[in-house]
């Protein structure tokens, strides 16, 4: 495996299968009493998260934990990521802590690519801009998989403003590499015109597509892009693109429902529609820990890069 | 050292005005050509041999940010010209986006006084069209036509609304060979715009700006220029659709001419995906079909003239978030190498049309009478010598102060030797002489 | 590569009865043991142990299967983070007698591993040890209660135990002097 996890790019078919099957063993972890294995017992795990995400942060924090490492959380709000200092800054005082991994959420798109330039240590993205979110595909192919039981010919739509998603993106990539067959829906103006390089199909008539799926994957929309006019109102979202009962019926029986959270219920996805067993939105969440275990035992895992220089970027 | 004599023995001589492309000795003294031909004698004279070198008229830069007054920490106007001298230029327009801005004659005078103490090459000062470069009212053309300016431009920024940049073309048409030099970039079609909108920019999470935010405004000022009758030029040209408004507009007669820098003739938006943030410029690399259709534009005098658009910026603004660094890559000194080593060796341009490109044709441009040659008796000598073969790594430190070049780490062939301003060496054997 | 069997399937399968009794003989039958088997092989063969007992003693004792990867002292030290097997323990271990089972009793690093992990899952009466070969050569202050079969190894030499189940035959080979890196059973 590769020395960063930064995009989907960074892990091959084979990768993804063998972090499948490793999380696979994290999740009876998780069934134990004692859910702790010292397996990273001594390493240093650093949380350098620039957007507020609890979920995302506690998560890969309860992985870290599991493992038995020592996890340090730098976010903002808290002193340590102060106004004005420099991502580098931070960086290299993260380094001489002597961070054996590094995960990094940021506003901006390419920060974790500048921060293997300036750190020696593993870097896992999660999530960088409107880029990708290479752990939340992978917990979802996860997902997919334990549920259907392969990933292979899958029929899924990802639904939503893809325009801005990174869990679009890194998720579009992710199943096209297994072989999945993927349809971005969503209006006009947030599915990019250049998707059709990325090996998806695109529609902009979501009922069209739901009685030929095997996953139907909602992303949220933000509320707050509407003001920047790419659609005409929450109210005509929903209308075309919601996921609400009578869509839901449209579904063929067996397929999944799922959503990278957190929920604008009522815009995207209908409240009892979020509730119903096919939307597996809770799996997600608890597979989430096991897949980020699984990445971050190999990662670190392996021989340390003690000669390894900064610049592997 | 500098010196008052000197003679160029041997080096192939390429002279785009008078159409001279062979191997010839050049006498010069007090400043001046006092000869030129060959098997020419200088007893007093101090001998350079250009054995295998080539000689033409010293480099001159149309567009170039000096950042002198106000943004010193980027540049001044010596480590600036210093770092033209390098690269073999002896004559460079500084842009008006300093601060204050140039939008009068006393901050011209200020810049025109900082560059003579400096000596290091000559400095023709672009004065801005609107006052502040608000866009809005326009600047004291006159007065600074008056004071010897002869581009305006408000780059850095677009002039917004067709109605002033129609105003500036008519006025200008009162004074000489003034010529008003557009940034051509629709702002509400660019904004938030971190790279060339396309298949990249969709992969890599970054907003981008289509072609057609350049591509409409070049053709709103083709039309201006049209229905006023003035003279346009058009700044650091990206995209395919703009090269051809310009074609065509040269056809129909009009007075337009166009530039290009060195990096939109090597790299592509594709280069972006390391998030390297000093190839983040504006206007940014499209695609490969658009620097196709810049080097053939390039090669058939579409495109007059080769620009730098010297761009530098402190380091900490540049080693930021992709989304946070300004915009901009140095290049000064590598203009020469990279027209030699990306352009000529490939074939997609000749040497002395690369040469014209970067001396005589911005030289026109700009009024430099003293510069872009002939190589001829009485002439001054702006001048300079460089070795065609010489490879060479492009590393940090640079002469400039800054050191955000798009070309770190490339190889590159093509090294100066000399360059002589008004007869006086400032660069030496490859160094500085001060 | 100069390999010699040192167990047939014969052996192999009289040595596996032998345990079997043994391992009754010395809890006084099987009410309070479970078999855990160390994954690779060892869990296989704790299967093989409890389809004896039944045998003899017709009672079903509970088997799992424990993967010790996560407890190795050797994570970031290999190329590669080790690779991962199956753990599946549904019984209580609490109160019982855990006969842990493994192949090859070798420097004694895996049983460590496999000791810290069973603690983890609760508090055993006490766990005793059955292997199928004892090549010597500890690094750690363990023994095995039940063996195979005893045999000594140079320490280069390479021993591998194959089984029907995975292998497709039963045998116990010894191999010169293989450098290898992957798969290096403690």
């Amino acid at each position: 495996m590769n020395r960063h996890l930064l995009s989907i790019d960074d892990v091959s078919a084979e990768d993804i299968v063998r972090i499948m099957d490793t999380a696979e063993s994290f999740r009876e972890v998780g069934t134990r009493v004692i859910k702790k294995v010292p397996a990273l017992r001594g390493r240093t795990v650093v949380n350098l998260f620039y957007e507020n995400s609890t979920r995302t942060r506690i998560s890969f924090e309860l992985a870290a934990k599991r493992l038995s490492a020592d996890v340090i959380n730098f976010s903002t709000g808290g002193s340590s990521v102060s106004k004005g200092e420099s991502l580098k800054d931070t960086a290299l005082t993260l380094q001489a802590m002597g961070a054996d991994a590094i995960v990094i959420r940021h506003s901006s798109s390419g920060s974790p690519f500048q921060l293997t330039r300036w750190v020696r240590g593993h870097v896992l993205n999660a999530g960088d801009g409107t880029h990708e979110h290479p752990t939340q595909a992978l917990l979802d192919l996860y997902t997919m998989r334990e549920r259907l039981g392969r990933l292979e010919g899958l029929r899924v739509a990802i639904v939503g403003d893809v325009l801005h998603s990174r869990v679009a993106r890194s998720l579009s990539f992710g199943l096209v590499k297994m072989g999945a067959d993927v349809t971005l829906v969503g209006p006009a103006t947030l599915v990019p015109p250049d998707a059709p390089h990325w090996g998806v199909q695109v529609s902009y008539d979501l009922d069209e597509v739901l009685s030929k799926l095997d996953v139907c994957y909602l992303l949220r929309v933000q509320t707050e892009r509407q003001r920047l006019e790419y659609f005409p109102s929450v109210r005509e979202y929903a209308r075309l693109f919601g996921l609400n009962r009578s869509r839901v019926e449209l579904l063929p029986e067996g397929s999944l429902i799922m959503h990278p959270g957190p929920m604008n219920r009522g815009v995207e996805i209908d409240s009892d529609v979020a509730d119903l067993p096919q939307s597996v939105i809770e799996d997600q969440v608890t597979n989430g820990i096991a897949v980020r275990m699984a990445l971050l035992y190999l990662l670190l895992g392996g021989r340390r890069g003690d000669g390894e220089e900064a610049g592997d970027g | 050292m500098a010196s008052l004599e000197l003679l160029f023995r041997g080096a192939r001589v390429i002279d785009p005005r008078a159409g001279r492309d062979e191997v010839a000795d050049v006498h010069v003294r007090d400043g001046v050509i006092v000869d030129i031909g060959s098997g020419l004698d200088g007893p007093s004279a101090e001998i350079v041999d250009g054995n295998g070198l080539v000689l033409t008229p010293g480099l001159v830069d149309l567009h170039t940010h000096l950042r002198e007054p106000g943004f010193e920490q980027k540049e001044t106007i010596e480590t600036g010209t210093r770092a033209a001298a390098a690269g073999g230029y002896t004559a460079v327009a500084p842009m008006a986006n300093t601060d204050p801005v140039a939008d009068d004659a006393s901050v011209i005078a200020e810049v025109r006084a900082a560059a003579a103490r400096a000596g290091l090459a000559d400095v023709f000062p672009v004065g801005a069209i609107t006052k502040g470069l608000e866009g809005e009212v326009l600047a004291e053309i006159g007065e600074m036509a008056a004071a010897g300016v002869r581009v305006f431009s408000d780059d850095g920024r677009c002039v917004p609304t067709a109605r002033t940049l129609r105003n500036a073309l008519t006025y200008a048409r009162a004074f000489d060979d003034v010529v008003i030099a557009e940034h051509c970039e629709d702002a509400s079609l660019s904004s938030g715009q971190q790279m060339h909108e396309g298949i990249s920019s969709s992969s890599l999470g970054l907003t981008g700006q289509p072609g057609a935010a350049e591509d409409a405004i070049v053709y709103r000022d083709i039309e201006l220029a049209r229905l006023t009758g003035g003279r346009l030029h058009i700044c650091h040209l990206s995209s395919a659709r703009s090269v051809e408004l310009v074609r065509r507009a040269k056809a129909d007669g009009l007075r337009i001419s166009a530039e290009v820098t060195p990096h939109h003739l090597v790299f592509i938006d594709e280069d972006l995906r390391t998030y390297d943030t000093n190839k983040k410029v504006n206007p940014p690399f499209r695609t490969e079909a658009d620097l196709d259709a810049l080097r053939e534009g390039l090669a058939d005098g579409t495109i007059d003239a080769i620009a730098t658009d010297h761009a530098p910026h402190a380091v900490e603004e540049k080693e930021a978030e992709f989304d946070r660094a300004p915009p901009g890559t140095i290049g000064l000194e590598t203009a020469l190498a990279v027209a030699l080593t990306e352009l000529v060796a490939p074939g997609y341009v000749t040497l002395p049309r690369a040469l014209e490109s970067l001396s005589s044709a911005p030289a026109l441009i700009l009024g430099a009478r003293d510069h872009g040659g002939p190589i001829e008796a009485g002439r001054p000598a702006n001048l300079v010598l460089f070795d065609p073969e010489e490879h060479w790594t492009v590393e940090p430190p640079f002469v400039s102060r800054s050191r955000n070049s798009a070309f770190i780490g490339r190889e590159l062939r093509g090294r100066v030797r000399c360059t002589m301003l008004h007869g006086e060496l400032t660069i030496a054997e490859g160094k500085a002489t001060r | 590569m100069g390999s010699s069997s040192l167990m047939d399937d014969a052996e192999i399968g009289r040595a596996v009865t032998r345990i079997a009794h043994e391992i009754l003989e010395r809890n006084k039958g099987a009410e309070a043991v479970v078999l855990v088997g160390i994954a690779a092989r060892g869990d296989d063969l704790a299967r093989r142990l409890a389809a004896e007992i039944l045998r003899i003693e017709r009672r079903a004792v509970p088997v799992g299967a424990l993967d010790i990867t996560f407890y190795r002292d050797d994570i970031g030290i290999r190329a590669e983070a080790p690779e991962v097997h199956e753990t599946r323990i549904d019984f209580d271990v609490n109160d019982r007698v855990v006969v842990l089972v493994d192949d090859v009793l070798f420097t004694g690093r895996t049983i460590r591993a496999a000791l810290d992990a069973l603690v983890d899952f609760g508090r055993p009466t006490a766990i005793q040890l059955a292997v199928l070969v004892d090549r010597g050569h500890r690094e750690l202050p363990i023994r095995a209660d039940f063996v195979g079969k005893n045999v000594p190894t140079r320490k280069d030499e390479d021993v591998r135990v194959a089984l029907r189940e995975v292998d497709g035959r039963d045998a116990v080979l010894v191999q010169d002097a293989v450098t290898s890196h992957l798969g290096e059973r403690a």
